[in-house]
């Protein structure tokens, strides 16, 4: 086996799993911590230096973080990490006094940004410190892109989307809100530096089944309507139901994603009695999050699975229902899925159709022979490390590059691209002269068991957050459904992190091989063992030696005796028991310190 | 404070025919120094019974009185225990054993409590040939009590605070081989490896088993000059043979070189795999033994292994044509027959 590289901090980073996990690379255990100290506005600043959103993303954020954090490995579920991040949000004091300013003198660059959804603003947030000139063009009449006009109010306050706008909106970014930019040929003729593309994927696709083409889908109150369209005429106040047109009574939603989930439950607010949700896989493959089908099916909304629609059914010119066939789901042995009809049929009746079955990327406006080349989607080829596109002074982020993904990687996205344009303003590449980062390893012992974290394992469950009643959450469109963890929640649930950023780091000429760690490690992390040539010989003699691949083994050099020590990071729990019981410091508990974290989103 | 083990446990620890993970033959988590090989060798034995699935209500844990006698509340908390006075765990196990011959007995026992004060109890313990598992761990100094030098220790060395050892060192080993043990092993608290195998098949032997286990004191006997510290016993330690433990339900293979290795049947049908390094090394020859011991001694080496097994030796109950049935398990009829059968038993003394 080969030594582990400890001289860089790839290794360490990787144990975080949360850390890792997160797209940004949000330095979780430390904001939890924070949050754990009661220092809220502190562990707020340190989640707005990575995601630039806590409020946002502490309530909508796909929450890569969880099903990668290590408790969900060594009990049933994972930190509530998300939820953390808004107690964070929820709590902090007035923190203008700590943002940084865009300096009076500029730096004589100007940078255009196209859309003001989460990349683009990103971009600007850490533009504008450093003295760019940033001028933001949006369609719509307010910056948040998908953030404002597809998530639904109820679960993301419109109080909470301004507040983190405006901190970077307030450094200085000349808005100017309404105007699309129609040409990118002549947004280039206008002499910017450079130029960032943040456009999302605006298009919903549409299901094109029999009885599509006699509807008219662009009226404003069309009885057929994308997901992503029609939440966005919702959010804009454009739909206005009353007694001469009335709300939709009973509504079908196609699609299982998180669009569709949003779909189905705004349908309900505005007075619908009947909502489906009508999928083609089965209710465990369905792409939405978990928690939103729980919260979905708690408002009462029926989610029927394993449906393939197969016809708009039309009288006299108006939808009334939509048959589908059963389906089943079949892989095959690589994993792909095949639908099998069952031969069963069911006729849902409905008002309204909403269509939310995957959107995409829209570059009509970016002409052809500018220099700029598209893959075989459609999408700009990008850089993967810069987002630098083929025309050098453009570059993509977020959906607009890479098709819909989530928030959280819009902003990992944008940090990327700050760094790259902000390379390419001093003429430099933004590839080869891109810097890695430096990091610290710090002790964290204080004393004979004492240790600057809770090392002690707290084996309590997962807390649940509150919400208002059921019955009371559906009646109104912007009321938010959760309450949030109270400090009482919050503290409880902040002391179920293991710390996984504490390192457990090994010295291998200290080590008298006295096996005291190996014996005291609650999780048989620890093993010494003899070389062989072939590491599955070497996997043989672990403590458990069934390994899950997924996770990294810290390595060391040989031992004085010729054994060597491999650490399984796969369970560690960072209790300090290892270090505790060494007698000679081999082992010790120290804190990853990452100095520039947003160089190490690649 | 990490002073508390988690009980979240590894998801995929194996289990043994009971069900049982190794984290159920767990004791209180062990408040001797960071570091003492006592809690190797406590990791050892909760291994051993462990894999040998044995039901830990059915151990009786027995101590005296020093770090080693400590050391039985850190394994097997499901076991029966009893902590005795200094020197004095040979006589206590004894009527134990006595009184309830279906326990399995594992003594832990230090040189200070074996080789000193209680030495004339092991003497005896191991004359008697009481079936049980002795352990001492034997680290050449007095811990509890700061490090003065133990019997144990080798002539000429010096402890920590700078005494010199004036006098010729017990080999409890080579004691134990002329009192007529019938299992007698020598092991180090830093190799599992071979230490693990030799407390399994001193569990399996019904006898007397006697193991001796290095387990160095980091506190006051880990400096350069001693002979009994981690760096001088990974240095200097050498074995006569490799004995490999097989138990009952394993299917026998021949092994490779076939030649090289001698298999032993244990009383409970267990096998003891013996591959010899040494080309003199003979398992049933006690005199032998104590020579190697010695000649390694001389050599500057510290001779490990098991030195000698007599598979089917008779033990206490045996010699002394003992009930079948253990004492505590007879009832008041059978304990106190009467006046009538005292005065037959008289009758026949006249």
């Amino acid at each position: 086996m080969k030594k582990t590289d400890t001289g860089n901090y790839q290794h360490f980073l990787k144990v975080v799993d949360c850390q890792q996990a997160c797209p940004a690379h949000t330095p979780v255990p430390e904001y939890i911590r924070l949050i754990a100290e009661k220092r809220y506005t502190d562990a707020y600043l340190l989640n707005w230096e990575s995601n630039v959103f806590p409020g946002i993303l502490g309530r909508v954020c796909d929450r890569p973080c969880e099903p990668a954090c290590r408790r969900g490995r060594v009990e049933e579920t994972p930190v509530a990490i998300c939820r953390l991040k808004r107690v964070a949000a929820d709590n902090k004091e007035d923190i203008s006094a700590f943002l940084p300013k865009a300096p009076r003198k500029k730096n004589g660059k100007r940078i255009a940004l196209i859309g003001a959804g989460p990349a683009s603003m990103t971009v600007a947030r850490d533009l504008l410190p450093l003295g760019y000139d940033v001028v933001m063009f949006e369609r719509d009449a307010k910056a948040g892109g998908m953030m404002r006009s597809q998530i639904p109010a109820f679960r993301l306050p419109e109080a909470v989307l301004d507040e983190e706008l405006n901190y970077i909106i307030n450094m200085g970014l000349e808005c100017h809100f309404g105007e699309e930019i129609s040409s990118l040929d002549k947004l280039l003729q206008a002499n910017f530096d450079a130029i960032f593309v943040g456009t999302g994927a605006p298009n919903g696709r549409w299901l094109k089944i029999p009885g599509h083409d006699q509807l008219d889908e662009k009226s404003e109150y069309a009885q057929i309507d994308t997901g992503i369209n029609w939440l966005a005429k919702v959010s804009f106040e454009h739909l206005q139901y009353d007694e001469n047109t009335p709300a939709p009574k009973k509504v079908v939603v196609l699609g299982g994603g998180n669009t569709a989930m949003d779909c189905c439950r705004t349908a309900k607010r505005l007075g619908a009695e009947e909502v489906t949700v009508l999928v083609r896989s089965s209710f465990e493959t369905m792409k939405a999050s978990p928690w939103e089908k729980e919260d979905a099916a708690a408002e009462g909304i029926t989610i029927l699975p394993n449906y393939n629609p197969l016809e708009y059914k039309l009288e006299q010119g108006r939808l009334v229902a939509v048959l589908f066939e059963q389906v089943e789901s079949v892989y095959d042995k690589v994993g792909n899925r095949t639908l099998q009809a069952t031969g069963e049929t069911l006729l849902v009746e409905c008002d309204q159709v909403l269509v939310a079955v995957g959107q995409d990327t829209a570059f009509e406006w970016i002409e052809r022979d500018i220099g700029i080349s598209f893959n075989q989607w459609g999408r700009p080829k990008v850089n993967s490390h810069s987002l630098q596109s083929t025309l050098p002074t453009v570059f993509f982020g977020g959906d607009a590059a890479f098709g819909p993904k989530n928030i959280i990687s819009a902003v990992a996205n944008g940090h990327q691209v700050a760094i790259s344009i902000d390379l390419f303003c001093q003429n430099a590449d933004p590839i080869e002269d891109r810097s890695d980062t430096s990091f610290n390893l710090i002790s964290q012992k204080m004393g004979i068991h004492e240790w600057s974290y809770q090392s002690g394992i707290d084996h309590q469950e997962r807390n649940l957050v509150p919400h208002i009643a059921w019955d009371e959450a559906v009646k109104t469109l912007t009321t938010e459904v959760e309450l949030g963890f109270d400090e009482q929640l919050a503290l409880a649930e902040a002391s179920r992190c293991l710390n996984c950023d504490v390192h457990t780091v090994f010295t291998e000429s200290t080590c008298i091989e006295c096996s005291a760690c190996e014996d005291v490690c609650p999780m048989d992390c620890i093993n010494f063992v003899e070389e062989e040539s072939e590491d599955a010989q070497m996997v043989k003699q672990f403590r458990v030696s069934e390994l899950n691949t997924e996770q990294s083994l810290l390595v060391s050099a040989p031992l004085k005796t010729g054994h060597i020590m491999v650490k399984d990071e796969d369970v560690c729990l960072h209790c300090g028991l290892c270090a505790e019981r060494c007698p000679t410091g081999a082992w010790d508990m120290k804190k990853l310190l990452i100095n520039n974290i947003n160089a190490t989103i690649k | 404070m990490s002073f508390i083990k988690s009980t979240f446990r590894h998801p995929r620890l194996p289990v043994n025919d009971l069900g049982l993970t190794y984290r159920d033959y767990e004791g209180a988590l062990s408040t001797l120094c960071a570091g003492c090989g006592h809690d190797s060798l406590t990791a050892a034995i909760i291994q051993a019974c462990h894999e040998l699935s044995i039901e830990p209500h059915k151990v009786a844990k027995m101590s005296g009185i020093g770090c080693s006698s400590k050391a039985p509340n850190y394994f097997l908390n499901k076991a029966h225990g009893f902590n005795s006075v200094h020197g004095r765990m040979p006589s206590v196990t004894t009527g134990a054993n006595l009184a309830n011959q279906e326990l399995l007995y594992l003594a832990m026992s230090g040189d200070g409590d074996s080789a000193s004060i209680g030495f004339g109890q092991f003497a005896h313990v191991v004359r008697r040939q009481l079936n049980m598992v002795y352990m001492v761990a034997n680290n050449g100094v007095y811990g509890l009590t700061k490090g003065q030098l133990a019997a144990t220790a080798d002539k000429g060395v010096r402890n920590k605070g700078g005494d010199l050892s004036l006098f010729n060192d017990i080999d409890l080993c080579v004691t134990a081989l002329q009192l007529g043990a019938s299992f007698v092993a020598r092991s180090f608290s830093g190799d599992k490896q071979q230490l693990v195998p030799l407390i399994k098949a001193a569990i399996s032997h019904k006898g007397f088993a006697f193991i001796d286990i290095i387990s160095p004191c980091v506190t006051f006997n880990n400096h350069a000059g001693s002979t009994r510290s981690y760096d001088y016993v990974h240095d200097h330690v050498t074995t006569g043979a490799i004995a490999d433990f097989v138990p009952v339900k394993t299917e026998i293979t021949s092994s490779g070189d076939s030649a090289e290795c001698e298999d032993v049947c244990l009383h409970d049908g267990s096998i003891m795999r013996i591959q010899k390094v040494d080309e003199g090394y003979d398992s049933t020859n006690a005199s032998q033994a104590i020579m190697d011991i010695e000649r390694h001694k001389q050599d500057g080496k510290i001779l490990t292994g098991l030195f000698y097994l007599e598979p089917t030796a008779s033990d206490y109950h045996e010699i002394n044509d003992t009930n079948d049935t253990p004492l505590n398990q007879l009832d008041q009829d059978a304990l106190c027959p009467g006046s009538r059968v005292l005065n037959g038993i008289n009758e026949s003394f006249r």
